[in-house]
């Protein structure tokens, strides 16, 4: 299915989900944010410390409906067993980058320097092109991806956001602590 | 004692004991033939064959309405599975507990394009609650006891169990039906405390009041519950078209349906109240007209079973999440306190204006000197003669709305209709599901020619059945909803509208052994009503030929603020 739409504005929301690990569940969280409208600007689906439940993270981008919204719609879905918003100044968010950038050798030393300030690494080197690992923020990989612009950027892989919430609370309802 | 083993065919045929279905609709096809064989001969379920599955499905919807039980039908793989897909929409919409069974091609087969393969369960995703394909037989029973389970709980609807043909084959070692059920995910409860007391508050302070009844009353079967409430509150009543029947429409108190084609006075007390009571309803955009301009002054005190329901489209001042025939005795018993302590507040000025748009702008249509029947004449004249027994059934258009508008309902579960998916051909298969789920009472069916057309071949059903369900369909050779609009507003222009004079109804019910009667005037309709009800030996169609160009008044055109209604009587 493709809509077309304007271009995506509004806020973003980082969402986090634990689901039953199960086939289709995917499936059905794509399918209610995209019957509904919600716009996913990423989502990462990885197993977490129960292999029958997975975490989802998605960041959605809402531009007239409130969050609290995606939440309920979400929550109705019967393989979703909780999801909450987490909150943006109480939360660890990382992304993971890779970068190739076509360049030759004589600008490997710069961007060595470069890669070093963003705690990134190189990680493949070959005569006319060398692939960038970083991982953070999204802030943090924007800027970096923005200075590795002027070096040619060939091909850019992002994993999307995950996320936790600072301190003791969990997203696991009680029942299942 | 070694553990009896049964085929996956014979788990669903014993689910379906468990649960107490009485009829599963459908009709069998390759892959579900297993299933077919071990529910032969069976006299609880049993099968009904339906001549197309959508009309099993609505068959089932009108069941699960008339009895508050869960519907069931079934389809084979591919063509029959989505064949179901309206049928389940429809009940998405409008809340009914469905349960449908499909079969599909064998497990090695799934995926490679098979003959009569289809993904269902991948296309009912967005339509139902939940639905399960099951891949191994073990999982049978408990798949089973979850689906009849999240289709009854919380805010009914359909859930869809997809069985490939090779599992209802499979033996599995039968534990018996399982007797509870574990889904970690499915919370039917609410975890928030209501703010009653703040509900309650908001009662006390209003001077300008309003009731506003939908579907979640019947769901809930919580009339009585509504009826104390009311009664203290003595605020007006409107409601929905599924809202009928949760209130007394006979009574002054109720100002009938509100909305696109609710009753003026209704809408006027909607748009000027300063405080609406929503129960188990949804603010659907036929009901509050353009949103911005929706009751300006009035706080909103929604109570719902569905907690996404509440702020989706009109704001909560106080959302009270939960079951309305739990909270709301509550929620009376506080508004009591509140009229103890502070004084119950003075509605007299209120209920002046309300009765003077009442007397001011009634609904009306006036048959006299009329060379044709009107249907508002019609449906008023079967009201008079059957009303209060009769359960009510309608087809989708112009008929359904002066239906909605003419024919008071006064109980639950007497007027079933298809309200949020509007979805023609709902009547001749509902109709024969209430008919079975309520053996021994008069089932009306209120169709338009167009609709009844849609699902006509299952006259057939009905008669094999022997059911004697009366079908009045007025018959205006128009699809008289879409050309209400096109004369209103696409400049007359009847782009598909006009419907040529064929099948011949009375030559149709005679081909298909049922009896078929006609009506062009006041007296001869009155002769076979009377015809109709004397027949109880099966279907009776009545064509009832109406004024063609006859509208539904008052009306909101779509997007236009509630109050702002056009003909009908007054400005």
């Amino acid at each position: 299915m493709e809509r077309t739409e304007e271009k995506p504005n509004g806020s973003t929301h980082t969402i986090s989900l634990l689901v039953e690990n199960k086939p289709g569940v995917l499936h059905r969280i794509a399918g209610l944010f995209s019957r509904r409208g919600y716009n996913i600007a990423s989502l990462t689906v990885g197993p977490t410390e129960r292999p029958e439940y997975s975490r989802m993270t998605i960041v959605v981008r809402l531009s007239s409906k409130p969050v609290e919204q995606v939440v309920r719609q979400v929550q109705k879905l019967v393989p979703v067993v909780e999801v909450r918003e987490l909150s943006a100044h109480d939360l660890i968010e990382r992304e993971l980058m890779l970068v190739k950038i076509n360049t030759p050798e004589r600008n490997h030393a710069e961007l060595r320097a470069l890669a070093e300030t963003y705690e990134a690494t190189i990680v493949d080197v070959s005569p006319d092109a060398l692939v960038v690992e970083a991982s953070g923020n999204a802030g943090k990989l924007d800027a970096l991806e923005d200075r590795l612009r002027t070096f040619g950027i060939q091909e850019i892989c992002r994993s999307g956001r995950i996320a936790l919430e600072r301190g003791f609370k969990t997203l696991a309802p009680p029942n299942l602590k | 004692m070694a553990k009896e083993k049964i085929t996956g065919a014979m788990v669903v045929r014993r689910a379906l004991e468990a649960e107490g279905v009485e009829y599963a609709f459908g009709m069998p096809g390759g892959t579900i033939l297993p299933l077919y064989d071990a529910l032969f001969r069976c006299e609880r379920p049993k099968t009904v064959l339906i001549r197309h599955e959508q009309v099993g499905g609505h068959a089932a919807e009108g069941y699960a309405h008339a009895t508050g039980k869960v519907g069931v039908c079934m389809g084979t793989s591919g063509p029959g599975a989505t064949n179901l897909v309206t049928a389940i929409a429809d009940a998405y919409m409008d809340s009914v507990p469905l349960v449908a069974i499909t079969a599909n091609v064998s497990r090695p087969l799934i995926g490679t394009d098979a003959f009569q393969e289809a993904d269902i369960t991948g296309i009912t995703m967005p339509i139902t609650k939940h639905n399960w394909l099951v891949t191994d037989p073990q999982d049978l029973p408990r798949v089973m006891k979850e689906a009849f389970y999240v289709a009854r709980t919380g805010r009914p609807g359909p859930v869809l169990v997809d069985v490939p043909k090779d599992v209802l084959q499979a033996e599995i070692e039968w534990d018996g039906y399982p007797e509870s059920v574990d889904i970690p995910g499915y919370h039917p409860p609410v975890r928030e405390e209501p703010r009653l007391k703040d509900a309650a508050l908001l009662v006390r302070s209003a001077t300008r009041p309003i009731i506003y009844l939908g579907g979640g009353i019947r769901s809930a079967d919580a009339h009585s519950e509504v009826l104390a409430f009311a009664e203290l509150v003595g605020a007006p009543v409107v409601t929905t078209v599924h809202g009928k029947g949760a209130f007394p429409e006979t009574s002054p108190q109720c100002l009938g349906m509100f909305g696109m084609h609710g009753t003026r006075y209704a809408n006027y007390a909607v748009q000027n109240s300063d405080l609406i009571v929503a129960l188990g309803a949804r603010f659907d955009d036929r009901v509050t007209g353009k949103l911005s301009t929706f009751a300006p002054e009035a706080k909103i005190v929604h109570l719902d079973i569905d907690p996404a329901e509440i702020s989706k489209l009109v704001t909560a001042t106080v959302p009270l999440v939960g079951d309305v025939k739990r909270l709301l005795p509550q929620l009376t018993e506080e508004v009591r306190a509140a009229f103890a302590q502070h004084g119950k507040p003075d509605t007299s000025a209120w209920w002046k204006r309300v009765d003077d748009w009442r007397k001011k702008h009634p609904l009306r249509y006036e048959q006299d000197g009329q060379k044709y029947l009107l249907p508002q004449y019609v449906i008023e004249t079967l009201w008079k003669k059957v009303g209060a027994k009769a359960i009510v059934t309608t087809g989708v258009g112009e008929h359904q709305m002066f239906a909605a508008q003419w024919w008071k309902t006064s109980a639950p579960r007497q007027f079933i209709t298809s309200g949020g998916l509007g979805t023609m051909g709902f009547c001749l298969p509902s109709a024969i599901g209430i008919q079975l789920g309520r053996p021994g009472e008069l089932v009306i069916g209120i169709d338009g020619d167009g609709s009844f057309q849609m699902t006509l071949q299952d006259l057939a059903t009905a008669v094999d059945l022997e059911l004697p369900i009366k079908i009045f369909v007025l018959n205006n050779l128009f699809l008289g909803m879409v050309r209400q609009w096109q004369e209103l507003f696409y400049d007359r222009r009847f782009a598909g509208t006009p419907l040529p004079d064929r099948p011949n109804l009375v030559k149709l019910a005679d081909a298909y052994g049922c009896l078929g009667l006609r009506a062009d005037t006041p007296e001869q309709l009155d002769q076979v009503i009377d015809q109709a009800l004397a027949n109880s030996k099966g279907p009776t169609i009545v064509d009832v030929r109406v004024r063609r160009q006859e509208k539904v008044f008052p009306m909101v055109p779509a997007g236009a603020p509630l109050n702002d209604m056009i003909d009908g009587g007054g400005d």
